[in-house]
């Protein structure tokens, strides 16, 4: 028998306000797969379902149709443990840090451990753990309100709430939204460590094409509530012209490397990050002066 | 003819109970119909400046004139808020009103502007922004982008010479900030409407007249985009990134090829690239 992959989505339909004049069906019969190590990028427009689609990996959301398999388990059956599944699945939603509420940062971080039930000592073992991850201090910083800090160590601890719950899977929708350059490059540097050396199995959602290119290992692209192509970044970014036509953009690396091979220059179709492209550039210039 | 539009003269700014002043020693004029972008990192003064600039802060030291008015002066305030209008970050936070069209005649109800010439200005205001097929609807029913245009519209109406946007497209999509910083870039060509743009996006600076760059409460570095960018290490030094453009630029240059330093964007790159190895005609 096939082994049951770790995370499954089958014909998964959601209709907000079914029935009321508001019925809007946000995803239409969206199947995908998610397997352990992965980091996957949801891109696409706004109003696509990318953010409709990931609240239903935890079970914030309810299919209106279809089902949601982790590890084998139906998420929705009668009788499914909900909680166990949400143990396994971190959702941090969009501005997270604006559900931050205790008076510490421990506390808030302290949390969802303690709503399992843990005990003092494993729920300080998890506060510290989940601070060290988001890189933020525990002397300096665990006793502090969360409301003097800066809105990205907002963010951090908001995102260590969740990582104290020690999932397996983290689903982040726009995590670095309304963040200066270095607030950015924090939070993605910390999502990718945490992907590369904690083994958390990644699922993104992003605006930013040039993120996605270094970071993801697979891209899910939807368009008006269906996944309309999925693939590596280099199958994906080589297909410019779908992109645009649902309205997304690709790597500045790909828009250079289609204009130059358009101008006749000799570089492969498929190249899509900067430092890839550098090292054609720089061997076509050493060639040059060869000849 | 009017030569500055706004002037900061050695401006500094504490918070009250704080320590360091958030701002120390800034001096800028900005010519009228320029679009001069903001960039720094959070806690560099970018919004403190902004806020001074139409009188919602007052300087601690220094002073800061707009069109001849200098902001302390408490007789010129109404004038000075209906000359330098702001929008700011959050499109949700911004809309007061439940009909689009209402929410454009909020500004002009507050500065006493008679009920017969508000509806041509509001019409034309939503016009200037391509919102007027809205002018019915709910706020809430529109996209990020659109709420945006709508508080310009806002401004608009009121009809002002300076537009300051504090990152006003730090919480949109790709596309909604397209649409913002298009809408925003028309005026200015079109109305000469001056324009700070305070942003965390380098693409957007590329393409503004003048970029001031703000680093703990000074102006570090100032010119036009090429000028500012090129610079890629003092960029690096102050946590901001430059295009990635002029980044591939300077790593080519690295390795041997003689890569013009301004570059900017794709089609510059393209240029630079095909006038050293492009097969020739």
């Amino acid at each position: 028998m096939q082994a049951a992959m770790p995370i499954e989505v089958r014909h998964l339909t959601h209709t907000y306000s079914e029935g009321s004049a508001f019925q809007a069906t946000a995803i239409r019969d969206v199947s995908l797969t998610l397997e352990d190590g992965e980091f996957v990028a949801v891109v696409g427009h706004t109003g696509s379902g990318k953010s409709t689609l990931v609240q239903h990996l935890n079970g914030l959301l309810t299919p209106t149709e279809g089902q949601i398999l982790v590890d084998g388990m139906d998420m929705f059956a009668p009788g499914a443990d909900k909680r166990l599944i949400r143990r396994k699945v971190g959702l941090v939603f969009q501005y997270p840090e604006y559900q931050l509420f205790e008076e510490t940062v421990a506390k808030d971080v302290a949390f969802g451990p303690k709503n399992l039930g843990l005990s003092a000592d494993e729920i300080d073992r998890r506060v510290r753990q989940a601070m060290a991850h988001v890189h933020l201090d525990y002397d300096q910083y665990a006793q502090r309100s969360p409301f003097e800090l800066s809105g990205g160590q907002m963010r951090r601890v908001a995102i260590a709430g969740v990582l104290a719950m020690e999932p397996r899977f983290l689903i982040l929708d726009e995590p670095t939204a309304g963040l200066d350059p270095m607030g950015r490059d924090h939070i993605l540097g910390m999502i990718q460590e945490l992907h590369r050396q904690g083994g958390v199995t990644v699922v993104m959602v992003s605006h930013s094409m040039d993120d996605v290119a270094r970071l993801a290992t697979r891209l899910i692209v939807m368009s008006k509530g269906q996944v309309v192509a999925a693939g590596t970044p280099r199958e994906i970014f080589r297909q410019a012209d779908m992109m645009a036509s649902i309205g997304l953009g690709v790597p500045e690396a790909a828009r250079l490397c289609a204009a130059l091979r358009g101008r006749g220059l000799m570089l492969p179709e498929d190249l899509y990050t900067l430092e890839e492209l550098r090292e054609h550039l720089l061997r076509l210039w050493k060639e040059r002066g060869k000849a | 003819m009017e030569e500055t539009r706004i002037s900061v003269e050695d401006v500094s700014y504490t918070y009250e109970e704080a320590e360091a002043p958030a701002l120390r020693g800034v001096n800028a004029a900005v010519r009228p119909g320029e679009f001069v972008a903001v960039l720094g990192h959070n806690g560099s003064g970018k919004s403190t400046l902004a806020k001074l600039l139409n009188a919602l802060y007052l300087p601690t030291e220094g002073r800061v004139v707009i069109r001849g008015m200098d902001t302390a002066d408490e007789q010129a305030l109404w004038q000075i808020r209906q000359q330098a209008g702001m929008i700011f970050q959050n499109p949700d936070n911004q809309i007061v009103a439940t009909v689009v069209r209402e929410d454009v005649a909020f500004g002009l109800e507050n500065l006493g502007v008679p009920t017969e010439e508000m509806p041509g200005r509001i019409e034309s205001a939503l016009a200037s922004v391509r919102m007027s097929a809205f002018a019915e609807s709910a706020p809430h029913m529109l996209s990020g982008g659109q709420k945006q245009r709508v508080a310009i519209a806002g401004i608009l109406a009121m009809e002002p010479s300076i537009l300051i946007a504090d990152e006003a497209t730090a919480m949109l999509d790709p596309s909604g900030r397209a649409e913002v910083l298009e809408t925003v870039r028309t005026l200015n060509r079109r109305k000469g409407i001056t324009v700070m743009w305070i942003t965390h996006f380098m693409e957007e600076a590329a393409t503004a007249d003048r970029v001031i760059v703000m680093s703990e409460g000074e102006i570090a570095l100032t010119g036009t985009p090429k000028e500012v960018f090129r610079q890629v290490d003092v960029m690096r030094k102050l946590h901001l990134d430059v295009p990635h453009m002029t980044d591939l630029a300077q790593s080519l240059r690295e390795g041997g090829m003689p890569i013009n330093g301004d570059v900017l964007t794709v089609d510059e790159m393209t240029e630079e690239v095909c006038r050293l190895l492009c097969p020739s005609k």
